[in-house]
């Protein structure tokens, strides 16, 4: 048999029809459904007289627009156009017979952090959300993606999608991490060295020992960005570390199930001569704590580094820089550690989850905020809890944080979370996009630790000195 | 849905790269329950100031690209988000055709599902029909699927590729669903398989 990647092993494992033309029908284990990308789809079902293939493969959880303030349990919280689209997700959940978690479900969250949490994520299935960091649940070595309204239709109706095979990319990133130097430094590196567009028709795998080093949080983390890099999903080989995490979740195979499962899934792995159509690879010790200062993802740098000057760079990104720049309020040659910065948002599916929480009270604790507002959003209803239990959230608070509910908040800012204009956040979220955490605000991107941080003395700081 | 064949039209320049869907159609417009409606909101946050007043230089602002059917722009037109709204808004407002030196996996799939074509070309062929889109409404590109062709206002043609399938979906305006629906057998028959082979999915 022909050597194989770990992509391809999954691929083979769900192709339900191939045309001559190699157009594929990819059966979906796990469709995972929001209130935002979602209310079109299950009307495009109605309207057809079509059921819902497999509800019992099918998850909602409302998240993108949910309020996270305390007192959100009162309806009257959300806008009227959020209301209707939430109690829309509501009804079709409820009619359709999917699993449900409501916002009053302490097992809410973000809908990549819920997945996994669940068990409903697992090593070598298919995951589909109309959301493009779906990318996360990769991490669990599932093949794992974001779709479109219409292919969220599709899959409801069919349990499939019209696919043709991706390219495959592996991004080796070698060695041990230096301390101080997170999941989130490793993927945002990536991008940076390849760019928005360098993963655009390749399904990513991340491996080395530095990837093998993380937790399934901090995998979570660098597969969510994949997308970021412009590759639709991205794969790390589930391990012994994937299976404990799987194992005794709600969802997951029990008893002889889970034997025989973990004896599949123990064959997912790219073989030694598997063909690769790109390599990338990045040396662990030379990452160092980066931060974003542009409008792009790949707008990375060390966060010893200076803003950088359009004429540095070549082709369409001159005018690009000159346009970052101008937007973000920023001057060439500044060191970005003198960014002062006026908000921290601390969540998101990229870094809302428990171990990000941990890391980012480890640095603020005993210590009060210098920014005008701090903010965590937990990514999840447990991931709170837990939080709370372990008394992380006593240290948010006393360091002047707020602390809030489960959802994806500030890092789109489809409720009220949102940036003023010339508002400048140090956010975990995964996007510096014009506009995306509120009209005229300014993101930069980094780590738990990095935002906790800035929060501390207000400016862009590395980390490492405070450790 | 709709069919695309050919197309004559006059193109807006949108010499930008990375351009992404928060831009296409921000958060705010992603509230609706409806697929209609959007193209008011298209680039709102490059079209309108904080007054709702129309930006003046803003290229769908100028009379002559207010009927624009094509939009040329740079590299990795619609990176970000897998928001649909991005396609949805852009057709409402009367845009059938984009063309870029690249595009975003996810939005260009979706462009298809809504009677869209995008259309990658090597950079120096987007610069040449950059230039035509930048003479107004005195210039209009003609792109013939069929033919896979783009021919600019001089005359100038370059052929350009798309999936064989998707192609035949575009031109006949052909429902995904029902096409897959056909093959109710072939997905029952895996569904059998895989209760046998992966029973804990």
């Amino acid at each position: 048999m022909s050597p194989k990647t770990l992509y391809d092993k999954i691929w083979d494992a769900h192709v339900a029809h191939e045309a001559d033309d190699g157009t594929c029908l990819l059966y979906i284990d796990r469709h995972l459904v929001h209130e935002v990308t979602s209310p079109q789809a299950f009307e495009g079902l109605r309207m057809t007289g079509r059921k819902v293939h497999a509800p019992d493969k099918t998850i909602a959880v409302p998240d993108h627009n949910v309020p996270t303030t305390l007192d959100r349990a009162n309806a009257a919280t959300m806008t009227e156009d959020s209301r209707i689209q939430v109690a829309a997700l509501d009804t079709n959940a409820r009619e359709f017979g999917l699993h449900y978690y409501p916002v009053s479900d302490v097992r809410q969250g973000i809908v990549h952090i819920v997945g996994p949490e669940q068990g409903w994520t697992l090593p070598g299935m298919t995951v589909v959300c109309g959301d493009s960091h779906t990318a996360t649940h990769g991490a669990f070595g599932a093949l794992a993606h974001g779709i479109g309204t219409s292919e969220v239709e599709h899959v409801l109706a069919t349990q499939t999608l019209i696919q043709r095979r991706a390219k495959n990319m592996k991004v080796e990133i070698t060695g041990k991490l230096r301390p101080g130097v997170t999941a989130k430094d490793i993927t945002m590196s990536v991008i940076g060295k390849t760019g928005t567009a360098g993963g655009t028709g390749y399904v990513i795998e991340y491996c080395g020992e530095a990837i093998r080093d993380l937790s399934m949080e901090g995998r979570m983390t660098v597969c969510n960005m994949a997308i970021e890099g412009g590759a639709r999903a991205g794969l790390i080989a589930p391990d012994e570390k994937t299976f404990a995490y799987c194992n005794g979740r709600p969802h997951a195979p029990k008893g002889a199930q889970w034997e025989a499962a973990l004896a599949w899934w123990k064959t997912l792995y790219s073989d030694d001569d598997a063909h690769w159509d790109k390599v990338v690879t990045l040396k662990g010790e030379d990452i160092a704590p980066s931060v974003t200062w542009g409008t792009s993802p790949e707008d990375v740098l060390p966060i010893t580094a200076t803003v950088p000057s359009p004429d540095e760079f070549t082709g369409g990104k001159v005018d690009a820089a000159q346009r970052s720049l101008d937007y973000m309020g920023l001057t060439a040659g500044t060191p970005l550690s003198d960014i002062k910065i006026d908000t921290v948002f601390i969540g998101s599916c990229t870094n809302g989850r428990i171990e990000d929480l941990r890391a980012a009270a480890a640095i603020l604790k005993g210590k009060k905020i210098a920014v005008s507002r701090a903010m965590v959003v937990p990514g999840s209803g447990l991931v709170r809890a837990q939080a709370e239990e372990e008394g992380l959230a006593q240290i948010f608070i006393d360091a002047g944080f707020e602390w809030r509910m489960a959802g994806c908040s500030m890092c789109l800012a489809m409720n009220p979370d949102q940036l003023a204009p010339g508002e400048r956040c140090a956010a975990t979220s995964n996007r510096n996009f014009e506009g995306r955490q509120g009209r005229g605000g300014r993101t930069h991107l980094m780590s738990p630790q990095m935002a906790a941080a800035a929060a501390i003395t207000g400016h862009l700081t590395d980390v490492r000195e405070m450790m | 849905m709709d069919k695309f064949t050919t197309l004559s039209g006059i193109a807006a320049p949108l010499p930008l790269i990375n351009i992404d869907t928060d831009m296409i159609i921000p958060k705010q417009f992603l509230k609706t329950i409806k697929r209609s409606g959007l193209g008011v909101n298209l680039f709102d946050e490059m079209r309108y100031d904080d007054d709702r007043n129309e930006i003046a230089d803003f290229v769908l602002n100028k009379p002559q690209y207010r009927e624009a059917e094509i939009i040329v722009a740079g590299d990795n037109f619609g990176c970000g988000s897998s928001r649909e709204h991005a396609p949805w808004a852009i057709k409402d407002f009367g845009i059938r055709c984009v063309i870029a030196p690249s595009f975003a996996d996810i939005f260009y799939n979706n462009c298809f599902k809504n009677g869209i074509l995008p259309i990658a070309l090597p950079q120096d062929q987007v610069d040449v029909l950059m230039k035509d889109a930048e003479k107004g409404s005195n210039a209009r590109i003609a792109v013939d699927l069929e033919a896979q062709t783009i021919t600019s206002s001089d005359g100038e043609v370059f052929h350009f590729d798309v999936d064989a399938f998707k192609k035949h979906c575009l031109m006949n305006g052909l429902d995904d669903i029902g096409l897959t629906m056909e093959k109710v057998a072939s997905i029952t028959a895996f569904e059998d398989q895989a209760a046998t082979s992966r029973p804990w999915v």
